[in-house]
């Protein structure tokens, strides 16, 4: 019973066909902590996680609970053991209200009629929400919230089982600065409710701002584990990735050309109003600001997703219009857009299949027919270019990680030739190594004379650009 | 037991696993067509694989349609109307001393081509769910069939014209010819065409598709076009074969084709699949009609046992895509 540790994972192992997820793997969380699990994408973390919600089966390894060991079979089994975890990848019921989705399989009924009280459901609800300090109703439509609310829910869901331990994948991922404080508010609660908190991010500051401990794993194996107050970013990132972060950001000077955009009083419905500015070839031009102040549907109004209200764009000096996503390829524009899975990629479709999609005809004789060979040619031009670490070019995006699945992304629309290239938040949520290469290609891009215009959320992203703006709303 | 033998034996149970998910539907034929051959002396004899394929064609032919439709993600129920709709059509025009026989042809894939043309016109510029669209326009074109003919087969046509259906080449069954020719169409056109591309982008993820540029509502029109000329074509080559254009004909023959479709391993969800697990979809369940026949199952206990393989090769399918 008397065991410093609320939980061990230890010398856990598990592999795949191919691949050796975890290694010999440790784990140790303290009760009323946080600790803080670290990797480049591929590391194992979210393995880690889905053998402790009980997703998987380890091959070797015990898990302990206060010392005593324990089975933990499927998610229900997890629950029951008193740990609830946060997905990364939101699942929400749309078309179901915020109180179902929370109680989901669990609702409350009328003695055991197995008629749902509604009324006492919106209360215990109401009750998180207030114990939270959370200002959601309810009654409302998921289909109503903002991403960024639906995350809020997601979290109260996984609070709301009462559990000892609460893993948080990426919680923030999706949130602005505000509920970021939030969430933070309501983790130091659970802490001094003597809860674990074991959290998952790619964000530096946030670790250091909330986390006790953290421990590091790399390639499937672990690393290290230590109290935040020894640990330095520099340190931190050489223990992920094996280097220095100084080599991995280097910063450089691109000489500026000629004007290629100007966008001039550019209105979009509310969040995007009377926006304009002038993009030179050679430009990296960095737009900040929170997510939701109308960064994307300002990029997007460019690219022709959305139609503006009001304004004027000039390419090269001419007015152009753009209504369609093909009017904005034909103006030698470039979208990579924020969600990569939503609109950036067929996931079903192999590495080569999504590469060659846009400008396919340049491949295709007259008939229509591929002439196959040249596009795999190119293909693997493309993925030599951005390093894609591939099996082969046949390989389904959707089996690749992140980072690699965001390369792809790039390299599609890199060979369009673009003249303007946007990057709406390229490094979200990829590992840092991943980060650093997308920045040498933006880089390179720049000094071959193409112009571009970055989102980003996070700060560090920042560091070397030539410009930075603030699109907040208004402008 | 040592960790080194523990590991081979579990990569050797993975890599079978990894076979039968890939090649199941092929060994699930290759067993089905031996297990046939040894119980029945009929089965594997010249004139029997050949009848086994003549009676493919029809539903090979508009199950080539169906898998260029389900990539997309769409659903097409109307064929089998169309399919009544251009025999009827085509029989109107074939009758001895009236026409040349390349007329009733060119009516019947006219009508199939046309009426599929207004399903996808609808589907894309109208925004409207495919299975919608195609029910309606299966009502519609079923009854426009029986309109026409004033619910009373069409009969009397032309030797030339039932030759199509009906006819030889080098003693092979002439409609065996045609559906490879459209599995060949369609093959092509699907894995070597800049179309067939388009068909699985927009299938797999059509947001990513409209914002690559690409023009999904005219892939959209391709595909239900293909589908209804397809259709009609099928219609012909029955109403050849049996000597009338009925404007019952085809019923049901939307099922036959999607269900050969998914057999074969293509996902209703869209954005995969291929020709030829459709063409090996359709002649498991030829040759599970024939072999049926050849075991003396009465023919409405082999409507349980149809059923029962379609939902066993998707579970087939599912469980190794799981275990992957």
């Amino acid at each position: 019973m008397a065991s410093e540790w609320l939980l061990e994972m230890v010398g856990i192992s598990k592999s795949f066909p191919g691949v050796r997820a975890l290694d010999d793997v440790c784990l140790r969380v303290r009760a009323g902590s946080v600790h803080a699990l670290i990797g480049e994408n591929g590391a194992g973390k979210s393995t880690l996680m889905k053998v402790l919600n009980g997703m998987y089966r380890p091959d070797v390894g015990e898990i302990r609970l206060r010392g005593e060991p324990v089975q933990i079979n499927g998610l229900k089994g997890a629950l029951d053991l008193g740990i609830s975890m946060i997905y990364q990848e939101l699942n929400p019921i749309p078309a179901m209200t915020v109180a179902e989705n929370i109680f989901i399989g669990r609702e409350p009924v009328y003695g055991r009629s197995g008629v749902v009280n509604r009324r006492k459901m919106n209360a215990d609800a109401r009750q998180l929400f207030e114990t939270l300090g959370l200002a959601m109703n309810p009654s409302a439509r998921l289909s109503s919230l903002s991403v960024a609310e639906m995350q809020m829910v997601e979290i109260a869901k996984a609070i709301s089982f009462d559990s000892e331990i609460i893993v948080m994948d990426e919680p923030t991922s999706a949130i602005t600065d505000r509920e970021v404080e939030k969430l933070f508010e309501i983790i130091r609660t659970l802490k001094a409710a003597n809860k674990a908190v074991i959290y998952i991010s790619h964000k530096m500051n946030e670790l250091f701002q909330i986390a006790d401990e953290m421990t590091v794993m790399r390639d499937g194996r672990y690393i290290d584990t230590q109290l935040t107050d020894k640990l330095t970013t520099q340190s931190l990132i050489s223990m992920m990735v094996g280097r220095r972060i100084d080599e991995m950001f280097p910063k450089e000077d691109v000489p500026l050309g000629e004007v290629v955009l100007s966008v001039d009083g550019l209105t979009q419905g509310d969040r995007v109003r009377n926006v304009s500015f002038e993009l030179r070839r050679g430009e990296i031009l960095g737009i900040a600001g929170l997510m939701g102040a109308g960064r994307t549907e300002l990029v997007e109004t460019i690219f022709g997703i959305r139609k503006s209200s009001a304004g004027r764009i000039q390419i090269g000096g001419q007015p152009v219009s753009i209504a369609t996503p093909r009017d904005a390829i034909r103006n030698r524009i470039a979208l990579v857009s924020e969600d990569r899975k939503l609109m950036g990629l067929n996931l079903r479709a192999s590495v080569k299949d999504n590469i060659s999609l846009i400008n396919l005809a340049r491949y295709c004789n007259l008939g229509g027919v591929i002439r196959a060979r040249q596009e795999v040619e190119v293909a693997r031009r493309q993925i030599d270019r951005f390093k894609i670490k591939v099996s082969s070019y046949r390989q389904i995006v959707d089996t690749l990680s992140g980072g690699n699945q965001q390369k792809v992304v790039i390299a599609k629309w890199i060979l369009t030739n673009p003249d303007i290239i946007i990057l709406d938040e390229p490094t979200r949520g990829i590992d840092v190594g991943a980060k650093s290469e997308i920045h040498k290609i933006m880089v390179a891009l720049a000094r071959e004379g193409k112009a571009i215009i970055m989102i980003s959320s996070e700060l560090p992203d920042f560091s070397q650009e030539a410009v930075m703006a603030s699109a907040t709303g208004s402008h | 037991m040592s960790m080194a033998s523990l590991a081979s034996a579990d990569g050797y149970g993975n890599k079978v696993k990894q076979i039968a998910a890939r090649y199941g539907i092929y060994i699930a034929f290759v067993v089905m067509f031996v297990f046939l051959s040894l119980w029945s002396p009929w089965f594997l004899t010249f004139d029997n694989i050949l009848n086994i394929l003549r009676q493919c064609s029809i539903n090979g032919i508009i199950a080539v349609g169906a898998t260029l439709v389900i990539i997309t993600g769409g659903i097409d129920l109307s064929v089998g109307a169309i399919v009544a709709l251009a025999a009827v059509s085509a029989a109107s025009v074939a009758h001895p001393d009236s026409y040349p026989v390349i007329v009733p042809i060119l009516v019947g894939l006219a009508v199939g081509a046309l009426f599929g043309g207004i399903n996808g016109f609808i589907i894309a510029k109208g925004r409207i769910a495919p299975f919608i669209v195609t029910l309606g326009m299966m009502t519609i074109v079923r009854g426009g069939s029986l309109v026409m003919s004033d619910g009373r087969p069409v009969i009397n046509l032309s030797d030339e014209y039932n030759t199509i259906g009906g006819g030889y080449l080098w003693g092979v069954p002439l409609p065996v010819f045609l559906f490879i020719a459209v599995v060949l169409i369609g093959a092509f056109l699907l894995h070597f065409c800049k179309f067939g591309r388009h068909v699985y982008a927009v299938g797999g993820n059509e947001l990513a598709a409209v914002v690559s540029g690409l023009n999904v509502g005219r892939v959209k029109m391709g595909v239900y076009t293909l589908a209804g000329l397809f259709a009609g074509f099928a219609g012909i080559i029955l109403s050849s074969r049996v000597m009338t254009g009925s404007p019952a004909a085809g019923a049901g023959y939307e099922l036959d084709a999607i269900a050969a479709v998914v057999i074969g391993g293509t996902s209703l969800a869209g954005g995969t699949g291929a020709v030829l697990g459709t063409v090996i979809g359709t002649l498991i369940i030829g040759t599970m009609n024939n072999g049926l026949d050849l075991l003396n199952v009465s023919s409405y206990f082999q409507q349980i046992v149809k059923g029962i393989i379609i939902i066993s090769a998707v579970l087939l399918d599912q469980y190794t895509k799981n275990s992957r």
